[in-house]
């Protein structure tokens, strides 16, 4: 038989029978709509905090306070384990690092701001003037905190875009005074708005000097250090210095932790690729049960069509003709439930898009090929069974089925 | 000359649960090309299980089946495909066209199965459709038909692959008798153009058109009017 007879054919069998046709397709297409759905929704995820984590800034290499506990609970160091305080001077130290080029410090607490009768809570970030290009934010007025003498600082204060509009309204927020806590400060800046994401959102914050934080929290120690390597290059060499720099300060005890943005990331990113991938298997299986009834329904197509089979081979079909022309229904009907599904699938991601426009709901590449190719793949290897039993069907008895 | 169709010693048993059924039993039968044979008895006397054999749809237990010189038992199933391909035509009593396909697309299928290019298939198909009357019903499916038409269809596409043989297995059974011996002046035609006719019918009347009459019971050839006489 050649190649488009037989495809006309297949074709010509599989629309003689809508139902049977419809539903196996329409079984495929699920199936594959759930891969491309589910691989966007996992691949999505993926993005959206890889994009989050690179807005915070780059070649970031960060320290905490206190030894993070990799390993069982040892009760040897149970008592080292309470940490030492990361303080201002600790931070500055690190400038001296040769692979370092910013340090922000970081301490964080929450107060109330108050001017002119209202009043709101507010989170207050402490730090100095480096914060601002170690976090690639934007100002919106104003300028950022001065640079100056960490332990000290003026009286300023940068607000979030959130806060000067309820606080000021229509008015100008630049130089009013504010008290925050009990103490008054004078307002200098005015942060871009950051919307929601993973990383700080300003929009709700009051930045001031780190020495000024640390007095109205009655603390000493830093919430963060964010240090900002030179280069990529130089991140993990800055990470060795820095854990030098603090280990010496401290006594000879590595008492904070430092991790960098680069391993954060990769963290994330497999983390979050591992759980597509999870995802994408599950969608999978959908399409091994899309498989179990090609083949069933496929078997059942045989059993209604014997007299037909019968006929064929008496009209001289070989059993391979046979055998074909079955398999090629089977991939025919896979491949049009694949694109069909294909399409709803990618139909779904765009709503998804639609509704949650911040999340990057895109299937990769490899999800949409894998979805089709198993598709395609299932499809003909459930396929094989009802083809070879049409094929070895005998012809006398066949053709005697009405 | 070697003869069409050579039987010899053929046995063809069936088994039904624990007993066995001997449809074909020492059965020897040569047939000429260009013959016209009737086959007859009773029900159950083992005719359609000889046609079956002769059209290589079965294979005998024993003996063999030499057509036009060569033994044919002994081929494979997809050496036996390409035989029916090329040298048989079957006609059925209950037509089995192909009910999705048009008529003329079913006159095809045996073309379209042995992979004839289509330009020769329209050909033929068209030249098929005027000599049985069909013209005008050539874009309508089998349901859309009267029995005649059908077994015309039917009838076209046996012979459109220019067989040697046709293999009729009652093939009026379903007709009124008008519309029967109208397909039977065509298979008579066929004969006369030199195709070999082998017709299964139960009706004496019918049988006794052709030039030889063939007479089975219980699996056996009983009598053979070409051999004067019971064999
Ligand atoms: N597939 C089969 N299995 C069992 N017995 C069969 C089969 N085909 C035919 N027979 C038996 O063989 C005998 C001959 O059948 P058949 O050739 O169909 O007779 P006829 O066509 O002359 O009526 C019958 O007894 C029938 O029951
Ligand atoms: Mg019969």
């Amino acid at each position: 038989m050649r190649a488009p007879d037989l495809l006309r054919f297949a074709r010509d069998a599989a629309t003689g029978n809508p139902l049977r046709t419809s539903l196996l397709v329409l079984a495929m297409a699920i199936g594959v709509a759930a891969v491309v759905v589910l691989t966007a929704l996992g691949d999505g995820a993926r993005r959206y905090v890889i994009n989050e984590f690179s807005s915070i800034g780059t070649n970031l290499v960060i320290v905490l306070p206190g030894r993070s506990q990799t390993g069982g609970f040892n009760p040897g160091n149970a008592i080292t384990n309470t940490p030492r305080d990361l303080t201002i001077d600790d931070a500055q130290a690190l400038l001296r690092a040769s692979a370092v080029r910013r340090v922000a410090t970081l301490a964080i607490g929450t107060s109330e701001i108050s001017v002119g009768g209202k009043l709101r809570e507010v989170v207050v970030a402490g730090t100095n003037a480096q914060f601002v290009d170690v976090r690639r934010l934007a100002l919106a007025q104003g300028r950022f905190l001065a640079d100056g003498d960490w332990r000290r600082g003026a009286a300023e204060a940068v607000i979030g875009a959130k806060i000067r509009d309820e606080l000021f309204g229509r008015e100008s927020a630049l130089g009013q005074r504010v008290r925050i806590g009990d103490r008054r400060f004078r307002i200098v800046g005015v942060m871009a708005s950051t919307g929601q994401g993973l990383g700080m959102n300003t929009d709700e914050t009051v930045i001031v000097p780190v020495a000024l934080a640390q007095a109205m929290f009655n603390s000493n120690t830093l919430f963060r250090v964010l240090v900002e390597a030179n280069s990529r290059e130089t991140i993990e060499q800055a990470k060795t210095q820095v854990t030098e720099i603090i280990k010496l300060r401290h006594e000879g005890e590595e008492d904070v932790t430092v991790i960098t943005q680069d391993a954060v990331l990769a963290t994330f990113d497999k983390l979050l690729g591992t759980l597509t991938l999870a995802v994408a298997g599950i969608a999978a299986i959908s399409l091994a049960v899309a498989g179990i009834l090609v083949m069933n329904v496929m078997l059942v197509s045989v059993t209604q069509r014997t007299a037909e089979i019968g006929l064929l081979k008496a009209l001289g079909a070989t059993g391979r003709t046979i055998r074909t022309a079955f398999l090629v229904e089977a991939a025919m009907l896979s491949l049009a439930g694949a694109v069909l599904g294909f399409l709803l699938g990618h139909a779904g991601a765009a709503a998804i898009r639609l509704l949650y426009p911040a999340y990057p709901a895109y299937p990769p590449d490899w999800a949409a090929i894998a979805g089709l190719g198993t598709a395609l793949v299932t499809g003909i290897l459930f396929g094989v069974l009802p083809a070879r039993r049409a094929a070895q069907l005998d012809p006398v008895e066949s053709l005697a089925k009405r | 000359m070697p003869a069409l169709i050579e039987l010899s010693g053929i046995e063809r048993v069936f088994l039904l649960g624990d007993s066995e059924v001997h449809a074909l039993h020492q059965l020897d039968l040569r047939i000429d090309a260009g013959e016209y044979v009737a086959v007859m008895g009773p029900s159950g006397s083992g005719k359609s299980t000889l046609l079956n054999l002769l059209g290589l749809l079965d294979r005998p237990n024993v003996g063999t089946y030499r057509l036009e010189g060569r033994d044919v038992t002994t081929l494979s199933p997809e050496e036996q495909a390409r035989v029916r391909s090329e040298r048989i035509g079957f006609v059925f009593q209950s037509f089995h066209l192909v009910p999705r396909l048009t008529a003329a697309e079913n006159i095809a299928l045996p073309m379209m199965l042995a992979g004839i290019a289509p330009a020769e298939r329209n050909k033929r198909v068209e030249q098929a459709l005027k000599d049985y009357g069909l013209t005008n019903r050539a874009n309508h499916r089998p349901n859309e038909l009267s029995g005649g038409q059908r077994q015309r269809v039917a009838i076209a596409r046996a012979t459109i692959m220019q067989p040697a043989v046709i293999l009729a297995d009652e093939p009026t059974g379903n007709l009124d008798r008008a519309t029967g011996e109208e397909v039977m002046r065509l298979l008579e035609a066929l004969n006369q153009s030199g195709v070999t006719l082998i017709i299964v019918t139960h009706d004496t009347v019918l049988g006794a058109r052709a030039g030889r009459q063939l007479r089975m019971e219980d699996g056996e050839l009983r009598h053979d009017s070409a051999s004067r006489g019971t064999v």
